[in-house]
């Protein structure tokens, strides 16, 4: 790494005005304009420097929507803590308008009397006109509301660049965000190390690059280090509450692909990843393609359809098989999904859920897929489901998928969205040594074997390699009679082999852990919540308690089946409350399986909770 | 890999135990007992063999072979047979299929398997009509042809299997007919001995819903006349008295006397030429004005998707080393929490 010199110091610096406990950012611009980067460098020093982070990022559907409209805004917001922190935050203090119309798209969400730091440069009459603006905003009074800081950005970084050679104009433009994350780095008191690091990597084949955003960095910290305008800085000192380890940052989707990766390398299998590109899924394939040298198996299928068949071949096979996608994906692959339940191969399904129905919001978050996972199929076709709550959890419950799946041979659902899988948080590496191993068994004792002779314990089915002497076998989607596998349509074997599977299925109930309450054990509320709604619901609840009300919180990362002290967790409250970003499936789901009658909170923006939505529905149920 | 003596097999090696179901007199016996007489002569052990197939009358085969063996759902057979092949590349793997199955509905996965040159060998019975869902016409009936579905006749213009696996980019492409015992040994062998992907379209009769459409290539008086036997560097003739042939007009083929012609005139079979357009000829070479190719149109080498990518997980290993889980977990910003002691054995 080349030696920086930086002109910042970690100590306590005596300009510093005001510590803070937590403060969200949003950067928001042009979807040409860098905000995902200038976000995740700030969220990335922050998470270096010690704090709790949460971020979540906004894009567009569409790869380049024509610049300046409001159809081509992204965002990038970030909570930074020196608490811990579960979202990242119902509404941003600051925001970092890079052009009229990411003001338009984002003012609304900012708090009342928060910061607003706008690139006057772009606030021209034809980019006014672009966003549907009739008068400029930071002239007509419309931001009275806010502190605002008048930054003339693009004239500023143009000239932090004069002299760089092979740098046109357009190019010297790209480096904009750059002095605008260096100038909320000097805001809020950020060494400059990891950003100037990470420029330092990622250009290095063209160092006139580096060169450039290394200047607009450093130019914005030192904007804000002499602009008069620029007096208020913050610090948000390191978080305490962690527990002590060595951590990174990590986003649900990587987290995802590490976990189903480490479940394979420790059982000693090869992972295979049928899938066919998707928003918010395709992440997911592009790092498990990078794995190769792990003995990853990557395939970029036809379509969705030929992605779960190929998942099918390789659990025949014996490989650890994966397929992902999202909403629309596990229509498609409905059928092959029946097809898999009936072979009782192991393998896991991951829908990484979007705004629906049909092509929907592809990069807006809902967890609106619950019902197509656990009943989309003809017949009686039962499915363990498994739904991480936060971004790191989709690591460990990625591994849960498939030690599911290999106990009852039969395929398992893992059950993420689009803001688990684009949000990130701080994750405390594991120590390998301390992680689950699955163990696999193929039977090779062709003596009394049968294809369907099942364990007496978790009632699933031999998984035999083919390639195995003395074992050959066929297995296929007709009905059979249990045991032997034969084709058969009579009724007691249809009646008993649909039957048992279900139970095959219920008897996972041994194996998971028991739901966790958070909150006091029994009370008037118990707010209830499955997915990434977890940031928003813990929050609301520990406000609530600090409150003194009885009010306790369990997110539900077994969907099917329900942990099986659930039950009892249900009768020990006065009210319960669901709340998810669907208009009631879980509750359905709970409605149906036990004696009570859930309330409910349900939103359908394609968008998070806030926390302020919670607390404000605990009290209407409360009274 | 097994690593036990592989005994010598007898076809009754690969019988298994069920009923075989089919209607009497069905082509899909002949097919059956020819690919049974061929498996135990390639010297591979039985449980290295996997059958798989989709939804039709074709379908039912693996459960009439001793082997390993999935009946799928419909048109996906190539999909399953793919992905178990990128695990178990040592596996010998057999689709079984049919006009509907791989033409209709599973016309997508045919094209891509194709394409990719997945060593498997695809066996298409093509009996020009939906038999399992008794009798509904097919992509490859003939225009006109009047079925349940089609009372008044098929409005559609039908598919020829052998110039859509050209357009796929077929490395092994092929032709028999159900009833030619030893013609369609020879072909299967063909097919089990390339590397990628052999297709084989056989001629197949569904006797009860469509139970003349072969009759010319099987009919003894008509046969010889109807089929043009193609071998490898030899002179394109056919006929009860070989007495016609092939020769090139122009760019078009035409069929010709042989009393009218010198040998040098007629077209040469060349299995092996990498250029498509002979095959591709062939293929559309029909009845009434053609007799109708029979044997390997096109047999060329390319690399196995396999191959490939087992290849770059060979190649990644030796640039970055076997995989190393705690290196990668770590491969981010980290930062530590607590004293150095506590950073949990990192």
């Amino acid at each position: 790494m080349a030696d920086i010199p930086v002109e910042v110091r970690l100590e306590l610096n005596p300009e510093v005005l005001e510590e803070l406990e937590s403060v969200a950012i949003r950067f928001a611009g042009d979807s040409g304009d860098g905000m995902q980067v200038t976000g995740t460098q700030f969220t990335n020093t922050s998470a270096v420097f010690g704090n709790d982070v949460s971020t979540f990022p906004d894009f567009p559907a569409e790869i380049r929507a024509p610049a300046g409209t409001l159809a081509g805004v992204s965002g990038f917001q970030v909570n930074i803590a020196s608490k811990d922190i579960y979202t990242p935050g119902d509404a941003p203090q600051v925001l970092v308008a890079m052009n009229p119309a990411a003001l338009r798209a984002n003012v609304r969400d900012l708090e009342p009397g928060g910061t607003v730091i706008v690139n006057t440069d772009e606030f021209t009459p034809g980019n006014l006109k672009k966003a549907n603006l009739e008068s400029n905003p930071i002239e007509d009074g419309s931001l009275d509301g806010f502190k605002v800081f008048e930054v003339p950005l693009t004239t500023l970084n143009r000239n932090a660049l004069e002299g760089i050679e092979g740098l046109g104009n357009k190019e010297k433009d790209r480096c904009k965000n750059f002095f605008a994350l260096g100038l909320t780095f000097w805001m809020y008191d950020r060494p400059l190390e990891t950003s100037l690091n990470w420029i330092q990597q990622q250009f290095a084949k063209r160092p006139e690059v580096a060169e450039a955003n290394i200047r607009a960095l450093k130019a914005g910290y030192n904007y804000g280090d002499t602009a008069e305008a620029f007096r208020s800085r913050y610090r948000v000192a390191p978080a305490t509450v962690a527990e002590p380890g060595l951590y990174r940052k990590i986003t649900g989707n990587e987290a995802a692909a590490l976990g189903f990766l480490t479940a394979a390398h420790r059982a000693g299998k090869t992972l295979f990843y049928g899938s066919y590109p998707i928003t918010p899924a395709s992440d997911i394939l592009h790092q498990l393609a990078s794995y190769k040298h792990f003995d990853v198996r990557t395939f970029q299928a036809e379509d969705e359809i030929a992605a779960i068949g190929s998942a099918i071949g390789a659990a025949f096979g014996g490989a650890f098989a994966l397929t992902g996608t999202s909403g629309p994906g596990i229509c498609l692959k409905s059928e092959a999904m029946n097809l898999a339940i009936v072979l009782e191969l192991p393998m896991v399904i991951a829908d990484i859920q979007r705004g629906g129905p049909s092509t929907g919001l592809p990069t807006k978050t809902e967890q609106s897929d619950l019902l197509q996972v656990m009943f989309g199929r003809n017949g009686e076709s039962p499915i363990p489901i498994v739904a991480p709550c936060t971004p790191a959890d989709c690591f460990t419950m990625a591994i849960e998928a498939f030690r599911l799946a290999v106990r009852a041979t039969t395929p398992v659902v893992f059950l993420s969205d689009g803001y688990l899988a684009n949000s990130s948080e701080p994750w405390r590496i594991p120590v390998l040594d301390d992680l689950p191993t699955i163990e696999v068994q193929h039977r090779t004792d062709p003596q009394d074997f049968m294809p369907y002779l099942r364990d007496e314990v978790t009632l699933g089915r031999p998984w035999v390699l083919p390639g195995t002497r003395g074992m050959e076998h066929r297995i296929g989607g007709l009905g059979k009679q249990d045991v032997t596998g034969n084709i058969s349509y009579s009724p007691e074997d249809h009646d008993h082999i649909v039957r048992i599977r279900g139970e095959k299925v219920a008897r996972l109930q041994n194996t998971i852990p028991e739901q966790q309450v958070f909150g006091p054990e029994s009370g008037d509320l118990l707010v209830i919540g499955w997915g990434g709604t977890y940031g928003a619901l813990r929050s609301a609840v520990a406000a609530a308690n600090a409150q003194g009300k009885s009010v306790a919180h369990a997110q539900i990362r077994y969907l099917n089946p329900f942990p099986r002290n659930l039950g009892a967790i249900l009768g020990r409250y006065r009210k319960i409350l669901v709340a998810e970003l669907n208009l009631g499936q879980l509750s359905l789901l709970i409605n149906g399986r036990y004696p009570i009658r859930v309330n409910q909170l349900n939103k359908i923006e394609g968008r998070p909770f806030r926390i302020s939505e919670i607390k404000r529905k605990i009290d209407e149920v409360l009274a | 890999m097994s690593e036990l003596i592989t005994p010598t097999l007898t076809r009754k090696d690969f019988v298994t135990d069920q009923e075989v179901r089919w209607c009497p007199g069905c082509g899909d016996y002949a097919i059956l007992s020819a690919v049974q007489k061929l498996l135990p002569e390639l010297g591979i052990p039985r449980e290295e063999i996997v059958f798989v197939s989709g939804i039709g009358c074709s379908s039912r085969f693996p459960y009439y072979m001793n082997t390993y063996g999935i009946h799928s759902i419909h048109g996906r057979a190539p999909t399953l047979a793919t992905g178990l092949n990128c695990v178990r590349p040592e596996l010998q793997i057999w689709v079984v299929t049919g006009d509907g199955d791989a033409l209709s509905i599973g016309g997508n996965h045919l094209l891509h398997c194709l394409r990719r040159n997945v060593d498997l060998r695809i066996l298409l019975f093509n009996n020009r009509i939906y038999g399992l869902t008794k009798g509904q016409y097919s992509p490859t009936s003939r225009p006109g042809h009047k079925t349940k579905s089609s009372p008044m006749g098929s409005i559609e213009q039908s598919f020829n299997p052998i110039s859509v696996a050209l357009g796929a980019e077929g490395t092994f492409i092929a032709r028999s007919v159900d009833v030619h015992a030893k013609h369609l040994a020879q072909v299967l062998r063909r097919a089990a001995d390339h590397k990628g992907t052999a297709f084989v379209e056989i001629y197949q009769n569904c006797i009860i819903f469509n139970g003349s459409e072969w009759d010319s290539v099987t009919d003894q008086a008509t046969r010889e006349d109807s089929i043009l036997v193609l071998e490898h560097g030899k002179p394109m003739i056919f006929g009860k008295n070989r007495d016609k042939g092939i020769v090139l007009n122009g760019l078009k083929p035409q069929v010709v006397q042989l009393a009218d012609v010198s040998e040098s005139d007629l077209l040469v079979h060349d299995e092996f030429t990498p250029d498509p357009t002979l095959a591709w000829m062939l293929s559309r070479m029909e009845p009434p004005d053609f007799p109708s190719p029979m044997g390997v149109f096109r047999s060329i080498q390319k690399p196995t998707y396999a191959d490939q990518l087992v290849g770059q997980v060979e190649e990644s290993r030796a640039q970055k080393g076997g995989g190393d889980l705690a290196a990668l977990f770590r491969r981010a910003d980290t930062w530590v929490v607590g004293d150095p002691v506590s950073s949990n054995g990192h």
